[in-house]
């Protein structure tokens, strides 16, 4: 294997595609005779439908069909499996009944000549609704009844509750967190194409193959009957993992016009009916004993979900096993409100377990008078408690000391507002990130071609983070061939069976399969070069060495296009199928931390990210870039978490307030701290797959907000457990 | 969005001759609001009447001192001119804090004083809102009323802050805007153009049908003085203003001579605090002092619970931007 290939800065193979505007995204293909889908949106959150008058809108301009509950075709619900590749989050489909359950459902679907003609007749849809009370927030869900535990998501081990009345020191705090919007720059979108009983359908969607077996369900047809396609995806963040009902609805509308439909989410509507990051409230219990040493966790968490289906955010998954403890406990349970259903967005559950959790580690540290880093390496664990089983690769104490060195922790004066420049008071907090490694099963196919070009595909997607580019170095690692002689296709549910571009699990997954069937294709082409016509005819192909896209053998040596020329075939292929991982002796997760100065300037309540160190432990890096790009992108959103975020709804009528891009507040350029500092530790974890590769796109945000709550306390003295951290929780009046 | 007419007139006189002939008619230059609420059928123009063909392009410094600009006019234009940079600098420090380059390369000045509101139940197109569909009711004050919405100026019909941050900056300069009309030309004091919510919210400005703005006329700088535009919000980019403060200030041996103070964000109009600025006037540039001005102009503040905040914010704009221009 060529290593220097392998962990590269190389710039993404798709970048002036992207850059040009030429990379075709759902909404960029425009088949014949196609016709535009505008939704209507319920007004109301919770209610029902009481008549739908269609009379005004069914005459203007290019009108081709409005559909709704009265006349939308039966279909069927998903089972919903991840086993079998149909899982969604909302399995109600559109228009299945007068019921409305959220604010912004689909109600109608006006299909017409034009986007805009589909859009005018959309807003002259007349709905009249018998609207219900709806429940808008957790807290008022909370005040309406009891929450409803998720038995299969809790964790015991010892006795939390007498190691916590017992121990010399404890602290309990609760901490919340809002409703996020994903917000990906593209839009939700379909292209939905039926021919001969076949359905093609480019979809914004970050996993073609659950997107086309969901499909299959949902139609009652056959799998091989569908194709779904994803060659671009202008970014997901986790809300295009499963289908959601605008892709049903457009899919339908084709199927009974007989004729290609596409419909985009508006902008609005991705506040709504294409899930969101779920609001939480946590309580967290520590305690230690004289010595520093954790001897009791809890973490009790509840989440919103909707009334049409139930949607567990998994917030102490990371609290199980990132410290040395004996005695824990995880519970997690939910609340029903009236918003559409949530759904995994960048680092689920572990973006605002760790909130809680970082938060109250420093709270806990306080207590005790340590400082908060010195905490942390304290209760240092090379165990996954949870699992009683050893991490299979930990660098954690190294992330700490590297990023630590780097920001120049040992400066800190923990007095609360000591550290001054100018105006500004500074705060320095840290915080651990963590996250699961995982790894699915897994096909590829690579192939030697005869015009000197590789070809790898696999139906996995690049969602904007890179691969593309590391699948190609993936190649180039074995064949020798530079990258722009490797073409690579992804994003396409007829290819070899990929993974979800989700969980941080598509590198680890797709990159072994790609690995293997390349190592495959050489021996096949090894193979042709041995067989009677070929150019090395009666050689031992296991004599034969493949280097820099040559073969040698017997003193000569051959392009491996004129192998194939001269056996005057077209390629030589390899087809690969790599196993899911196997928990059964360690543990595989990523570690990390993050250091964060703030700068708090109480004169006018301006609150700034100045400076970020992070060291991240995910195994080896394929490519220095797009992988320091990961955490920096990722770093960013935790800013955001920490101080913008929050999708707001009226309180009475369960609407979203803030659902654009003016009033969502996600960070600017501006906002990015004058420098950040990714330190990739770049320890390859081989006890996970023979790559040593873990994944990268989510950790960078756990613990951020952690930090940045942190730093804020060390600046203001104010211990802010509800995000966003806003001018209204530290100004001083 | 509903078919509309289309006209684009190459001279002032055409453009007020298209726009009466029109039904629902209204004005387009930079579209970046008129487009926005066309989209969201906020707004329902039968009519569009395009003025960008109409000069008014032009910024002119008149033998008094003062500068005349066209009402076609980029926020971005006129954010570096020279006469702006060295004589208004808080009206270029308002433009630049303003919305995105790309935006600031559409918006007019003329545009730029006309621009709706941004509250969301005006957009939501369903929600009771006064401005929209007068008499129905306000849903923001017993609704979600943090950022967009204002402490001064209110009434129990429409609360929504004025969005402008150039408006902010041409209030405390002082300044004419000059219409014309079907009746002819006339000049409308800055001060007196946008107009209170009171018990007609959706009456917005002092424009009569079928008018529309040629130029904004700013008053001649004061001599020696110094200016600024603070701004504060959540984010460091693209947001509106939670509170802002545009202040010009000459002192004379640590004593105020002349002093102008004007906030955005918390207003339902550009807001002058001329109470603050009379009592600061022959004052020494102190920080009590400022303390001091900042609350009378605060003092007649009635916040909802949701944007309480503003109150001392908006102090904390107004002591910071004039301890900037005094130091």
């Amino acid at each position: 294997m060529s290593t220097d290939i392998i962990g590269a800065a190389k710039p993404r193979i798709d970048g002036t595609a992207k850059l040009s505007g030429s990379a075709p995204y759902a909404a960029d293909h425009y088949p014949a005779n196609l016709a535009y889908a505008y939704g209507v949106f319920s007004t109301i959150a919770a209610g029902e439908i009481t008549s739908i008058d269609v009379s005004r809108a069914k005459k203007m301009p290019g009108v081709i069909e409005i559909f709704h509950h009265d006349n939308f075709p039966n279909l069927h619900r998903t089972p919903s499996s991840f086993v079998q590749q149909n899982k969604v989050d909302e399995t109600r489909l559109p228009f299945e009944d007068n019921h409305v359950y959220y604010g912004g459902q689909f109600v109608a679907l006006v299909v017409a000549d034009t986007f805009e003609n589909a859009r005018d007749a959309a807003y002259h849809v007349d709905v009249a609704y018998r609207a219900k009370k709806p429940v808008t927030s957790l807290a008022q869900a909370l005040a309406q009844g009891e929450p409803k535990p998720a038995d299969n998501k809790k964790h015991e081990r010892g006795d939390p509750d007498t190691a916590y009345s017992g121990a010399a020191h404890k602290i309990e705090a609760t901490y919340t967190t809002p409703i996020e919007t994903h917000n990906p720059m593209e839009m939700h979108a379909t292209t939905a194409h039926w021919h001969d009983g076949h359905l093609t359908f480019y979809e914004a969607s970050q996993g073609v193959v659950f997107a086309k077996h969901t499909m299959a369900a949902i139609f009652g047809i056959n799998p091989a009957r569908i194709d779904a396609r994803a060659p671009y995806i202008g970014s997901g963040f986790g809300s295009k993992l499963w289908i959601w009902p605008h892709a049903v609805a457009c899919a339908a509308a084709a199927r009974e016009l007989d004729r290609p439909v596409q419909l985009v989410v508006p902008r609005q509507q991705m506040f709504t009916t294409t899930g969101h990051r779920a609001a939480t409230q946590q309580k967290i219990r520590l305690a230690t004993d004289d010595d520093g040493k954790l001897v009791s966790i809890s973490h009790d968490s509840i989440n919103t979900t909707s009334f049409v289906n139930r949607y567990v955010e998994s917030c102490g998954s990371c609290t199980k096993s990132l410290y040395g403890c004996d005695n824990v406990r995880i519970t997690e349970s939910t609340v029903q409100v009236n918003h559409g259903t949530p759904t995994s967005m960048r680092a689920p559950g572990a973006a605002q377990g760790l909130f809680a959790l970082e938060s109250a580690i420093d709270e806990m540290a306080e207590q005790i008078g340590m400082d908060p880093l010195e905490f942390r390496r304290r209760n240092y664990t090379d165990r996954d408690g949870s699992k009683d089983l050893p991490f299979s690769s930990v660098h954690l104490l190294e992330a700490y000391d590297k990023a630590a060195d780097k920001f120049r922790w040992s400066k800190r004066n923990p007095k609360i507002g000591s550290m001054m420049r100018g105006p500004e008071i500074l705060g320095w907090g840290m915080a651990a990130c963590n996250w699961e490694a995982m790894k699915r099963d897994c096909d590829a196919r690579v192939s030697l071609r005869a015009d000197g070009t590789a070809f790898a595909s696999c139906a996995t997607q690049d969602i904007g983070t890179g691969t593309y580019t590391i699948v190609a170095q993936t190649v180039a690692s074995l064949t020798g061939l530079p990258l722009e002689r490797i073409e690579v296709e992804l994003g396409n549910s007829s290819y070899p069976k990929g993974p979800l571009s989700g969980g941080s699990w598509a590198t680890a997954t797709a990159l072994p399969a790609i690995h293997n069937a390349t190592a495959k294709a050489i021996d096949a082409l090894k193979q042709h070069a041995v067989e009677e016509d070929g150019v090395l005819a009666g050689r031992d192909a296991g004599q034969l060495e493949f280097v820099n896209g040559k073969l040698h053998g017997n003193g000569r040596s051959f392009s491996f296009a004129d192998v194939l020329k001269a056996r005057k075939i077209g390629e030589a292929f390899g087809e690969a199928h790599t196993n899911a991982a196997s928990g059964d002796e360690y543990s595989f997760r990523s570690f990390g931390a993050h250091f964060v100065e703030i700068g708090w300037d109480p004169g006018i309540s301006r609150l700034r990210v100045h400076r970020v160190v992070s060291a991240i432990d995910v195994g080896q890096i394929v490519n220095a870039k797009t992988a320091a790009n990961q955490v920096e992108g990722a770093i960013d959103m935790g800013i955001g978490m920490a101080l913008f975020e929050q999708t707001e709804y009226d309180h009475r009528t369960g609407m979203p307030i803030n659902n654009n891009y003016a009033e969502y507040l996600v960070p600017t350029h501006l906002d990015q701290p004058e420098s950040v500092d990714v330190i990739l530790l770049d320890h390859p974890d081989t006890k996970f797959n023979e790559l040593g590769v873990r994944g990268i796109g989510e950790i960078g945000i756990t613990g951020m907000a952690a930090a940045v709550a942190n730093a804020v306390y060390h600046a203001t003295g104010k211990r802010v457990r509800d995000l966003p951290i806003r001018i209204e929780d530290l100004i001083q009046t | 969005m509903r078919d509309f007419s289309y006209d684009r007139a190459d001279n002032v006189g055409a453009a007020i001759k298209s726009h009466v002939s029109g039904a629902d008619s209204a004005y387009i230059a930079g579209g970046t609001t008129l487009l926005d609420l066309a989209k969201l059928e906020v707004m329902r123009p039968g009519h569009i009447v395009d003025v960008r063909r109409t000069g008014l392009d032009r910024i002119e410094r008149l033998d008094d001192g003062r500068l005349c600009i066209g009402t076609n006019v980029t926020n971005t234009d006129l954010a570096y001119h020279e006469d702006v940079t060295t004589h208004h600098k808080l009206l270029s420090e308002a433009l630049l804090s303003g919305a995105s380059t790309s935006i600031r390369n559409k918006a007019t000045t003329g545009g730029n004083v006309m621009q709706r509101c941004r509250c969301s139940y005006f957009r939501d197109n369903v929600s009771p809102c006064n401005k929209r569909d007068p008499g129905s009711g306000c849903a923001a004050i017993d609704g979600h009323s943090r950022s967009v919405y204002a402490v001064l100026g209110t009434s129990k019909q429409c609360i929504v802050a004025h969005p402008s941050d150039m408006c902010v900056a041409m209030a405390a300069i002082g300044a004419t805007v000059s219409v014309a009309g079907p009746n002819g030309k006339r000049d409308i004091d800055f001060g007196d153009f946008h107009l209170l919510p009171g018990d007609t919210p959706w009456r917005e400005h002092a424009l009569a049908s079928d008018e529309m703005i040629t130029h904004v006329t700013l008053d001649a700088p004061i001599d020696g003085a110094k200016s600024h535009y603070l701004k504060l919000r959540d984010r460091a980019s693209y947001q509106f203003a939670l509170a802002s403060s545009g202040v010009i200030v000459a002192t004379e041996g640590g004593v105020i001579r002349h002093a102008r103070i004007a906030l955005g964000g918390v207003g339902t109009k550009p807001w002058r605090a001329e109470r603050a600025e009379r009592y600061l006037v022959g004052k020494p540039a102190t920080a009590d002092n400022f303390g001091h001005a900042a609350n009378m102009a605060l003092a007649e503040a009635r916040p909802t619970e949701d944007n309480a905040f503003k109150i001392p914010l908006g102090r904390q704009a107004i002591v910071r931007s004039l301890t900037t221009v005094t130091a």
